[in-house]
Order: C-alpha cells, then structure tokens, then sequence
C-alpha cells in the first residue's frame, strides 16, 4: 500500500495525489457525490444571499437594495412571533427529549424479555411522516371528534379549542414532537451508553460510590460525546422545524421556516424579507452548530 | 437468620422493580403506538359513532365505508404511485453514487478525506429551507417545476450524505485483508469494489436502502414547494389537503394517514434489529 509517493517533500501535492493511481481512483469516487451536493445545496445558498440584497421577484432578477430586506423582515411582525415560536419551540422540545430520553434509555440499558418489541415501538412514531403525524394529531385534536381535546376540556385543562388558540397550539406541536423524536432520542444515547464498559461501574461500586455519584461522575462524562452529537441533531432539527407546524396549526402557526415558505411559495410580495429570513436561518443555524463543535467541544472527525 | 431476610428482602424488591419495569415499558409502548390505533378506529368507525360525546374508546359501529372512499380517490391512488417512484428514484440514485464515494472513503488513502466528510456532514446541518427559493427560480428556468425531477434531484442530495455516512460506516467493518487478497490475485480497484465488497456488504447497502426509502419518502418540504400539480404531488402533500378537498371528511383524513403509514410501520417491525444498527452506526462512531 506504501507506494512510490514516499515523501517527496515539497514537491507539490498535486502531482503526488493524482500521480497515484489508487488516490486518483479515490478522487473519481467520491468526485460525482460531491458535485451533485456543490451544485444543488451550496450554490444555491450563495445565490440565496445575492438575492436577499436584491428587490427580485419570483420572476425578475431586481438591483442591489442593500440590508432593506432585513431591515423589513426585522419589523415584520410574523417574523418576530416565528422566530419566537422557533426559539421557544426548539428549547422546549430539545430538552424534554433529552430529559425522558436519557430517562428511558437508562432504564432500558439492560438484558430483558420484550427487547424487540420495545425496539419495534421506539421506531414506531420515528417512522410516520412528520406530515402525516401532525395531521394524525390534528385528529386526535379536533373540536367534537378529537379524543385530546375531549379529554383535556374534561379534566379542565383547556376552556376552548386547542386548536384555535395559538399559545396552546404552540404547547400541543410541542408535544407531538416530544412524543415522535424522544424514542429516538434514547435510542441514540443507549448506543452511547453500551459502549461504556460494565467494569467502570464494578469499580466505582466497589469503592463505594451510590447510584447518584456513579451517574454524573461516570455515566454523563462518558457519554458527553453521544448527548452532544444528539442534542446538536435534535437541535438544528427542531429549529428547523416545517411540516408539523405547516400541517397540525394548518398554516396558523409561524415559524422560521413557514414564514420563509409564505414569502417565497405564497405570498409573492413577501420575497424580499423571505430571502432574507433564509439567509437568516442558515446563518444561526451555522453559529449553533459552531458552538457545540467549539464551545462544547464536540467531536467531529469521522476520521478513525 | 438476618442473611436469609435480606436476601428475601432483596428478591422481593427486585421482583417489585421489575414488575415496575415492565409496567413502565407498557405504558412506553402503548403511548407510542396509541396514536396510530385510536387513528385507525376513527377510519372504520361510521360517521355517527365518530362524532359521539363522549367518544367510544372501542369501535363499535363498523364502516368500511372512509377506507373505501379513499382508497378509491384517484387522487390518493395518483399519490401513493407518486410517493413511490419519488422515494424509489432517489433511493436508487443515492445508493448508487453514494456507494462508490463511501467505498472511496472507507477503504482508499487521500489528502482530503477529512475535508470531504465534513462538506457532507455539514449538508446533514443545512437548514433546507434556506434554499428553497433559488431553487425554485433555477427549476422554473430549466422547465422542471412540477414534475418528479425537480423533487427527486433535491431529496438525493439531503439524502446522500446519510447514504454515504451509513456506508461508510458498515464498509468500515467489513475485513480489508479479503480485497487486498483480490487484488494480489490481480483485481482492480473497482473489480475488488464489485466482486469482494458488494456482496459482503449487501446487508448494509439494504438497511441503508430501507433508511434512505424512508427519508424520501416521508419528505415533505420539497415537494410541497416544487410540486402544485396534483398529477406529480406525493401522499404528504395530498393527505394534509383532503381537509380542504372533502371540507370536514376527517374520517377519510384518518383512513388516508393510516394506509401510508402502516407499509412503514411494517417495514420497521420487520427490520427493526438492522434499522436501529443503522441509526445508531453513524451516531456512535461519528
């Protein structure tokens, strides 16, 4: 495997990678995946940022008009309650997910009868469509048919429909989302969790640490690297959230995502501030990204 | 005497916690489950019992009537062919360009590597939303608006990165000694890649397959932004709609979101042992 391109320092890169025909090889391979991904993801987000500066319709290239369209989208009412929406959307879910999930994987830890069902049920809520789930749960909310909103005006939570009422609609998607993504959650961190080595307990427990000293000295350190990549996941998934707010609120509950839809896909007069907003959410989602990698020292090379 | 008590004392609590436990899992199953059979009865239930207060908790008055109305909509029939040739497609595409990049990255030696893998990682970050006008006004400039491309193209490349890190993975556990073997006996890199690896790494190219199938298919953005025609339009776009297509038809609504989601419910009972090593290949290693 050593081949001829042993050191020859300085001689320029080029010639050694695409001298070897096995790295050559590589580059070929991986070069089409890469293209497609180039041209249909990272060129359109460059030309997304051209835009946002420009007074362009669906139709017509426009001028340049500066930070106009951010300074409409920042006024812009919707986009405020949207952005709000997203925020308080993404921490609430995020940490309920990981709360219960780590709950539940922590229980399920261990050999026992059921293994595969409990599996099975886990992927259950994983595998519906978002879509489809928020329309499902529409259902189930629905005034005079819906079994959670019968319930919830029975035992006195709710005077009104859930469904017309946009804090409650805010705190149901909520919900749903706990209920579709905890499963997967756990699912995650109990990966995380088998790779801990049995003996690590024995010896903590030997010299005597209790159930609580052994879960944050032990459990969580270890599995600092499996809670960071989930969190980060789940994060940026949530922030970005689209079919369960566009499907269960039918289009009355905003987020940063349906407003960028409104402007761009319905309401033609909205395209400014809807590029804009585009530009927006690639931009935070690339600095929450950013600080869990160097802040919270995420690790992120699949090398190895 | 104090011993025995103890250990009785230790067997009777252990068979609490565990009754416990499996009182726990119960209710963990039921509630993820729950929403797709309370779902269920409110397709096979007739009208009447559907609007009763309180409602029934066990089907009483059985119809068949939503299922059959659904089921025969040309519309809904026109979508589930729609769903499928879009998730088909693009499965077939990703695995295919997918697989040659991922085998380049398990098994060959270049500068870049790190560079490449982090450039389709970060597309798994990429808020999709943020790029959907310019594609939209580059769709309607080359004419592919509103038809299976425009939609098939966008899925593959937010699908391929997950195509290529499960590969990638499940490449990396296959024996390297097998493909050096061929190629002492004078193979070259693709023959190793086509003769050695594809059929040792079938199992993962067909997880991977199930969890590519998945994604497209339950993608909703995409094609609710590209596709307006209905004659293109896959179920996710179609089912959120019937509201507005039959007004108050919520019993059809319920029978149309159970029929899409039970091939998936049982593609996972099916496969759940490789699924959940897929899902979680990436995460651990990563």
């Amino acid at each position: 495997m050593t081949t001829a391109s042993t050191e020859k320092k300085g001689r320029g890169w080029f010639k050694e990678e695409f001298g070897n025909p096995e790295r050559r090889a590589a580059y070929y391979m991986v070069l089409p995946s890469l293209l497609i991904i180039m041209v249909v993801a990272f060129f359109p987000i460059l030309y997304g940022i051209v835009l946002s500066l420009t007074d362009s319709t669906v139709t017509a290239f426009g001028s340049f008009v500066g930070l106009e369209n951010y300074t409409e989208m920042f006024q812009d009412p919707d986009f405020r309650v949207g952005l709000f929406n997203t925020v308080i959307f993404t921490v609430a879910s995020v940490t309920l997910e990981f709360v219960i999930g780590l709950a539940i994987a922590l229980a399920v830890n261990r050999a026992f009868r059921g293994r595969g069902l409990v599996r099975a049920a886990i992927l259950v809520p994983w595998a519906f469509p978002t879509v489809i789930s928020a329309v499902m749960w529409r259902l189930m909310f629905q005034p005079g048919i819906g079994i959670f909103q019968y319930l919830a005006e029975t035992i006195g939570l709710v005077s009104g429909p859930v469904l017309s009422d946009p804090a409650l609609l805010l705190i149901a998607a909520t919900l749903i989302d706990v209920w579709k993504t905890t499963p997967f959650m756990a699912l995650l961190l109990l990966a995380g969790l088998q790779v801990i080595p049995g003996e690590v307990y024995e010896a903590a427990r030997v010299d005597g640490a209790n159930v609580w000293q052994r879960f944050f000295r032990i459990t969580l350190p270890l599995l600092k690297g499996a809670i960071l990549v989930a969190v980060l996941f789940r994060t940026l998934d949530a922030y970005r959230v689209y079919d369960l707010f566009w499907a269960f609120g039918a289009r009355e509950l905003q987020s940063l995502s349906t407003y960028v839809y409104e402007g761009v896909r319905i309401s033609q007069l909205q395209f400014g501030p809807g590029n804009a907003a585009a530009v927006f959410i690639f931009v935070t989602a690339f600095l929450i990204a950013l600080f869990f990698i160097k802040v919270l020292g995420m690790q992120t090379s699949a090398e190895e | 005497m104090a011993s025995a008590t103890a250990t009785e004392k230790g067997a009777g609590r252990s068979a609490l916690n565990m009754v416990l436990f499996y009182v726990f899992l119960v209710i963990f199953v039921f509630m993820s489950v729950f929403p797709l059979l309370w779902v269920f009865k409110m397709s096979i239930v007739t009208k009447t019992e559907l609007y009763a207060t309180p409602p029934t908790f066990l089907p009483q008055n059985i119809s068949g009537a939503e299922w059959a109305q659904v089921l025969g909509d040309s519309t809904f029939q026109k979508a589930l062919i729609n769903s499928s040739i879009i998730a088909g497609v693009t499965t077939v595409i990703c695995l295919f360009f997918g697989s040659i990049a991922a085998y380049a990255i398990s098994r060959l030696r270049f500068r870049f590597k790190g560079t490449v893998m982090t450039l389709i990682l970060a597309i798994s970050f990429f808020p999709a939303v943020a790029i959907i006008a310019p594609l939209f006004i580059q769709y309607t400039q080359l004419g592919i608006i509103d038809t299976y491309a425009s939609v098939i193209i966008t899925d593959t490349v937010f699908a391929l990165p997950l195509t290529i890190w499960l590969l990638v993975a499940f490449f990396r556990e296959l024996p390297v000694d097998l493909e050096d073997a061929a190629r002492v006996d004078g193979a070259t890199t693709i023959q190793a890649f086509r003769k050695v690896i594809v059929p040792l790494a079938a199992p993962g190219v067909f997880t991977t397959a199930i969890l590519t199938f998945i994604y497209a298919w339950n993608e909703f953005l995409f094609a609710n932004t590209f596709l307006f025609d209905e004659n293109t339009q896959p179920v996710t776009v179609v089912i959120p709609n019937f509201a507005t297509i039959y007004t108050v038809d919520y019993g059809a609504q319920a029978a149309a979101s159970v029929i899409v989601t039970v091939p998936l419910v049982i593609l996972v009972l099916i496969f759940q042992r490789r699924i959940v090593s897929g899902l979680t290949a990436g995460a651990v290693k990563g």
